[in-house]
């Protein structure tokens, strides 16, 4: 293909016309024209590829911001003593046996009293028509500041509720008029009243802190959910993980690098490892399952479990990129160690570890940041499908009680019918992002700090 | 005793030993540690390490066999009768486990108390009653075997736990007692010390080799049950998947053809985006790109790799899947009932495996010798016909490995598909229909399943099985390829 095959066989007028080296041919052109073709190929590749980074960190930013805020109904409730406390004696036990049912009536006065005030006029003249613009978790939010507190019976206090996750979307631009005609939740009247309520302050959009700390809500109360409890069960998770994987996996690389003979035995264990690192994560998930709870009957949804499958799933990473900064330090070190007298372990642990320290360190967390984003394992050993509503009071509770991860949560959210709870999905992505790039930063900032080349 | 304090108890005695002997061996030579074989605190870790490893080494195997044993000595109880049609003996023993830690629990909260419980006289609808106020899960009503198991179950795990604390404690005071002992001036402290942590590390170097034959054990003998409840034949060969949820057994066809043949085509897709992008984004970055491009680029792409799976599944089901269905659904082309299809997931997961192709790639380019490239460019050819005749062809078999690593991802790729290929299996040639793959029916067969007795839920394994040996033959050919590959140029 080069030009030598052709000027074999030149005609004449093709010589006459490449006498000037200066003015090209056509068949040069074509040349260049082919290399500057193949050239943006490449540049039209990387595009795509930082393209479809873009969409994809725009389309969870615009998606999941909405979590953060929440829309809240701002009322007075008057806590009436003849529904709340009928014997009169404020004893708790009593005050106990009122049901959320019986704060329901009195919160939705409230928000109907709001209107009166302020002379709204609305087609909707009953009291339980507010029930739209209210959330089923109201009621239990109320029910719980009256049993911490049973003086403040008899008295009209002020709350600060949660809307419906309708008036929610409605406020977000989710719920639009036109789909309103078809839910039942909701009719256009309410929003009317959403509309007229928001200037006049009562119903407001704020931070809302609830869904960082708080647990998740059921089916029908996606206004209510927050991703706090599952953060907590990934974080005990990730303790399990790197209690054990950190040191197991030192310990491996330490002998593949250092001690191992070249055996049999040895090549054995460096193919599985290479292998275990490709293995599918569901694969270990089975695994988990199998082992752990078909065969040792620990807890099920336990975060002990889910780290101890993660442990197995996150070695190889973290024997791969311990072995490699062993690797990188020189001999010398070792031969220096050596000879001065110290045994060939004092020499690994007392000089070549801890150069390797920080690249191991590295490793740690790259690999720690890729066990927090696992889910396919945890669905298998049953970290989803039921509410993971009680955070933790403990270390044992902590590793043993059923919970959830965040991972497992989101897919719990995107799973549910109503779109409120994709909202809490892409939040809760954009929290994990969160942690994960700042363990990412934490991880190249160490190896710039630390990094030693010899 | 909770295995907290057992452990605990443990560590103390450990640490007197390391004290005691340093101390015994100090004393042996009348505290000048130069006369000694080792330094002193090799002794004291020496009691250390003989206390503590055959300790815990105990504790974890009688926890690892008390439940074997005890499953095996309680089923015996259990007549046959008790056992349904279509139920299991295992069924029976999770229910038995069910109510006897029901019971623990409940006396601890104070609802029952063990003489009502007492074998033969108990009143099983008040007890079943007692354990639901209880707040613990137990079925509707419990019969007398089953009660007498579960209490028989409780007795001997009681035991069984008493004894295991005393032998643990009397193996790490032994085990102290012993290296205390030893410490003396002749003692080789260090070597032992040492033969013992190189023991340590190849026992850590082999939990790969374990999580291994873990993973095999755990998929074939499932399987093996798998296969003896329902035909292999018809597993392999049926074109239908459609599993019963009405009862166990019998009507459900569970043939692996459909899935597989989701996972192929969803696969495909997939590395028609990756390949292309992946590829020409490699050769860019590796023959072309300044300094400063590459240095911009190659970390953007490679964000692409960290973000976690649930992210993409999530973008396929609520970004890609409308988009998809706004061109090409009812109001577009019409070739697409709902958002979730093969279309979707494999767009998703291309975009996943851009980065795993080009990075690849790129250091398998980056390893064909410069003076292959001199050569050429010293025959006249420009940059591109270098790249396409003399790179390429020489990093070829390279990136076929890439590509196979990257085509065993997209075979084992979970998330994806589970949130955004459907769950009907179909065999169709419609990559805008919705259709399911393996590992999306592992996770639907498996999902808060307790029960592993019915082969609705046993296929799971088969299916595990086949990916696993389809994934491990990609990545060892791929990886084969790969090395050889390297071997070549060094």
């Amino acid at each position: 293909m080069t030009d030598v095959s052709i000027s074999t066989t030149p005609s004449a007028p093709d010589r006459a016309k490449r006498v000037s080296l200066i003015s090209s041919d056509a068949r040069t052109e074509k040349r260049k024209s082919a290399e500057r073709r193949f050239r943006m190929y490449g540049i039209a590749g990387i595009a795509t590829g930082i393209f479809f980074l873009i969409v994809l960190l725009v389309s969870i930013v615009s998606s999941g911001t909405g979590a953060f805020q929440q829309t809240f109904i701002n009322a007075s409730v008057y806590l009436d003593p003849s529904k709340l406390d009928k014997n009169g004696n404020r004893a708790i036990e009593d005050l106990r046996k009122v049901s959320t049912f019986g704060y329901t009536p009195l919160i939705q006065q409230a928000v109907f009293d709001k209107l009166e005030q302020n002379g709204i006029e609305t087609p909707l003249q009953k009291r339980g028509d507010m029930k739209a613009l209210i959330s089923a978790s109201a009621a239990a939010q109320v029910r719980d500041v009256v049993l911490a507190n049973p003086d403040l019976i008899g008295e009209t206090v002020d709350f600060r509720i949660l809307a419906s996750s309708r008036v929610d979307g409605y406020l977000k631009g989710r719920v639009q008029r036109e789909d309103v005609a078809r839910d039942k939740n909701i009719d256009a009247e309410h929003l009317d009243l959403v509309d007229a309520l928001v200037p006049l302050g009562i119903i407001e959009k704020t931070f809302n802190i609830d869904f960082i700390t708080g647990a998740d809500a059921s089916e029908s109360r996606a206004e209510a959910a927050g991703i706090g409890v599952a953060m907590i069960g990934s974080f005990f998770m990730m303790l399990v993980v790197l209690v054990l994987s950190l040191p197991i996996g030192v310990a491996a690389s330490i002998y593949l690098e250092e001690f191992a003979p070249k055996n049999r035995w040895t090549d054995l264990i460096e193919v599985n490892i290479a292998n275990l690192a490709a293995v599918p994560s569901i694969v270990f998930g089975i695994l988990g399952l199998a082992v752990f709870i078909q065969f040792m009957h620990l807890p099920q949804s336990a975060p002990l479990v889910g780290g101890l499958v993660l442990t197995l799933m996150t070695l190889p990473t973290i024997i791969i990129s311990t072995r490699a900064s062993l690797k990188a330090v020189p001999p010398s070190i070792r031969d220096a160690a050596l000879g001065v007298g110290a045994s060939k372990m004092q020499s690994v642990f007392h000089h070549v570890l801890p150069l390797a320290a920080p690249g191991i360190l590295t490793g740690t967390i790259i690999g720690l940041a890729q066990a927090l984003g696992e889910t396919a394992p945890l669905l298998l050993i049953g970290m989803v499908g039921f509410i993971a509503s009680n955070a933790p009071d403990g270390i044992a509770s902590g590793l043993l009680d059923p919970n959830s991860a965040m991972p497992a949560q989101i897919y719990e959210w995107a799973k549910r019918a109503d779109p409120a709870f994709y909202e809490r999905a892409w939040g809760g992505i954009i929290i994990l992002l969160g942690f994960l790039i700042s363990m990412n930063t934490l991880a190249v900032i160490l190896r710039r700090r630390f990094e030693r080349r010899w | 005793m909770p295995l907290l304090w057992l452990s605990a108890i443990i560590l103390a005695l450990a640490t007197a030993g390391f004290f005691l002997g340093r101390a015994r061996a100090l004393a042996s030579v009348n505290g000048s540690s130069e006369k000694l074989h080792s330094l002193p605190s090799y002794y004291g870790s020496n009691a250390l390490m003989k206390s503590v490893f055959p300790a815990f080494g105990a504790m974890l195997l009688w926890m690892l066999v008390q439940p074997l044993f005890i499953d095996n000595r309680v089923a015996q109880l259990i007549p046959d009768s008790e056992i349904d049609e279509g139920s299991s003996i295992g069924l029976v023993m999770s229910e038995v486990r069910r109510t006897a830690d029901g019971i623990t629990n409940a006396i601890n909260a104070g609802f029952i108390d063990d003489e009502t419980l007492t074998a033969g006289q108990a009143d099983l609808s008040d007890v079943t009653q007692r354990l639901k106020d209880a707040g613990q899960v137990v079925t509707n009503d419990i019969t007398q075997p089953i009660l007498n198991a579960a209490q028989e179950y409780r007795a001997l795990s009681e035991t069984s736990r008493s004894v295991m604390t005393i032998v643990v404690l009397l193996v790490a005071l032994l085990g102290a007692g012993w290296g205390v002992i030893q410490s003396g001036r002749d003692f080789r402290a260090r070597n032992v010390v040492e033969q013992g942590i190189l023991g340590i590390l190849i026992a850590a170097a082999s939990v790969a080799i374990l999580t291994t034959i873990g993973i095999i054990f755990s998929l074939i003998f499932n399987t093996i049950e798998f296969f003896s409840l329902y035909p292999a034949v018809e597993f392999f060969t049926l074109l239908e998947w459609a599993p019963s949820f009405s009862g166990r057994g019998g009507a459900s066809s569970l043939g692996i053809l459909p899935l597989l043949w989701g996972t192929i085509y969803i696969s495909v897709v997939a590395l028609l985006v990756a390949v292309p992008v992946g590829l020409f984004s490699a050769i860019y970055l590796s023959e072309y790109a300044s300094p400063r491009v590459r240095g911009i680029a190659k970390p953007l792409l490679e964000i692409l790799a960290g973000i976690p799976t649930i992210v993409y599944g999530l973008f396929a089901l609520l970004t890609i899947g409308p988009l998809l269905v706004s061109v090409f659904g009812e109001d577009g082309a019409g070739w697409m009932g709902g958002g979730r299809s093969v279309m979707t997931a494999g767009i998703a997961m291309g975009i996943m495996l851009i980065p795993f192709v080009s990075s690849l790639s790129d250091d398998i380019i980056n390893a064909v010798p410069q003076s292959l490239r001199d050569g050429s460019y010293g025959l006249g050819a420009t940059q591109s016909e270098t790249i396409k005749q003399v790179v390429l062809p020489a990093a070829l078999p390279g990136i076929v490995g890439a590509i196979l690593l990257a085509a065993s991802r997209a075979i084992g790729e979970t998330m994806i598909v589970v949130l955004g290929a459907g769950a009907a299996a179909r065999l169709s040639l419609n990559p805008f229909e919705a259709m399911t793959t393996v590992t999306a029916k592992i996770v639907s067969q498996l999902t808060g399943d307790s029960d592993f007795a019915s082969p609705e839920a046993l296929v799971a394994f088969a299916l595990g099985i086949t990916l696993f040996v389809l994934t491990l033959c990609l990545n060892v050919f791929a990886l084969y390829i790969v090395r050889k590959y390297r071997e070549q140029y060094e």
